[in-house]
């Protein structure tokens, strides 16, 4: 996968992040094995540390189960992940209202170019 | 408790009336990745001869597991130089052979491998690589060794960026859980990602030891920014706004 870390936030938040969003958009799979922790760094050119504390917070999200024997496995408690999947896309609603109010629109001026906006991609 | 990897206490080192480093202490842990960072002339590459007994200190100590610098701890700690060492003539398989012989720790498999992945064989001779080859060849048997301690002085100083991403993926997968890593570099965006923690030199002095990630929350900017402004240097302010803003930091 494509990974992207940015200059400002703490690396491990950027990839507890983008490995939630490949959990939440079904990449990979409820039950799916996970790659190793060192895989994964390697690919993302990061240090494996780092890796392994994006993965306990997944562990703590409970997106991700540990298992002695099988290594690590996205949840199959399917509900969690689309309860994880609504915060996301609560997240991102909030962050483009607080960009638009930012510019100084309005409700009603928002709701306006939303709808156009839609329109056009139609 | 466990005994820290590396304890360097109140190091002090000058060379004819000039200070290169004052006093200095640090401990690292194992299973890191630390970054030493700083300008040219910080005393980043006098500091790793030290930790390497290639110079003694005027003052202060260095414990390598426990250890001072000597016989003993070259079986523990692999380094690689600023300066390339092995000879022109010698070929890819001399210089494995080379590195059985001096190191137990050595793995021939592991180099191999490395070797392999680089399309770099066991016939190629020195004398008609490239320079960016030489430097992989060379991090290549640095890495094969099974150490507790890597000390790599600049390993990606002189080569393009394809070849520095070959080498930091060398150095995180091929580093044990247990060993450290300790690397020195200016080109701090480059390797940041892969970094544990960082140590900051500036005129012989550590101004700062910390880990990637908390700086990044307490900043909200990256590692390389923040050098950029503690190090910027402008013609009529010297030193002095670096001093303020490191006490903003710690």
């Amino acid at each position: 996968m494509e990974w992207k870390i940015d200059e400002s936030l703490p690396i491990r938040t950027q990839l507890t992040e983008q490995l939630a969003s490949c959990i939440t958009s079904g990449k990979y799979k409820p039950g799916e094995r996970l790659p190793s922790v060192r895989e994964l760094a390697a690919e993302a050119g990061v240090n494996p540390n780092t890796m392994q504390r994006a993965f306990a917070e997944l562990e703590g999200m409970g997106l991700v189960v540990t298992n002695r024997t099988a290594g690590r496995k996205v949840t199959e408690d399917t509900e969690r992940i689309s309860r994880v999947r609504e915060e996301q896309v609560r997240n991102h609603i909030d962050k483009f209202f607080k960009n638009m109010r930012g510019l100084g629109y309005g409700t009603d001026e928002i709701k306006k170019v939303l709808l156009q906006a839609l329109e056009e991609v139609k | 408790m466990e005994e820290k990897l590396l304890n360097i206490k109140s190091l002090t080192k000058s060379f004819g009336g000039k200070t290169a480093l004052k006093d200095v202490s640090f401990e690292l842990d194992r299973g890191r990745i630390v970054g030493l960072l700083g300008p040219n002339g910080s005393g980043k590459t006098t500091l790793i001869k030290l930790i390497n007994g290639l110079l003694s200190p005027d003052a202060g100590k260095i414990y390598i597991n426990g250890s001072q610098p000597g016989t003993y701890t070259k079986s523990l700690v692999s380094y690689l130089p600023d300066r390339m060492y092995f000879a022109d003539w010698m070929r890819v398989k001399d210089l494995i052979k080379m590195f059985e012989d001096f190191y137990s720790d050595f793995s021939r498999e592991k180099a191999l491998k490395m070797l392999h992945g680089l399309a770099i064989e066991e016939k190629d001779r020195i004398k008609n690589m490239s320079k960016g080859t030489k430097e992989k060849v060379q991090l290549v048997m640095v890495m094969s060794r099974e150490a507790m301690l890597y000390v790599l002085d600049e390993p990606i100083g002189g080569v393009d960026p394809a070849a520095r991403d070959f080498i930091l993926r060398t150095i995180i997968t091929n580093y044990s859980e247990n060993s450290t890593v300790l690397m020195s570099t200016h080109l701090i965006s480059d390797v940041e990602k892969i970094l544990d923690e960082v140590i900051f030199l500036k005129e012989g002095s550590v101004i700062l030891k910390e880990s990637v990630d908390s700086i990044r929350e307490k900043e909200g900017r990256s590692v390389d920014q923040l050098f950029r402004e503690l190090f910027s240097v402008t013609p009529n302010l010297t030193g002095e706004r670096g001093e303020e803003q490191i006490q903003n930091v710690l």
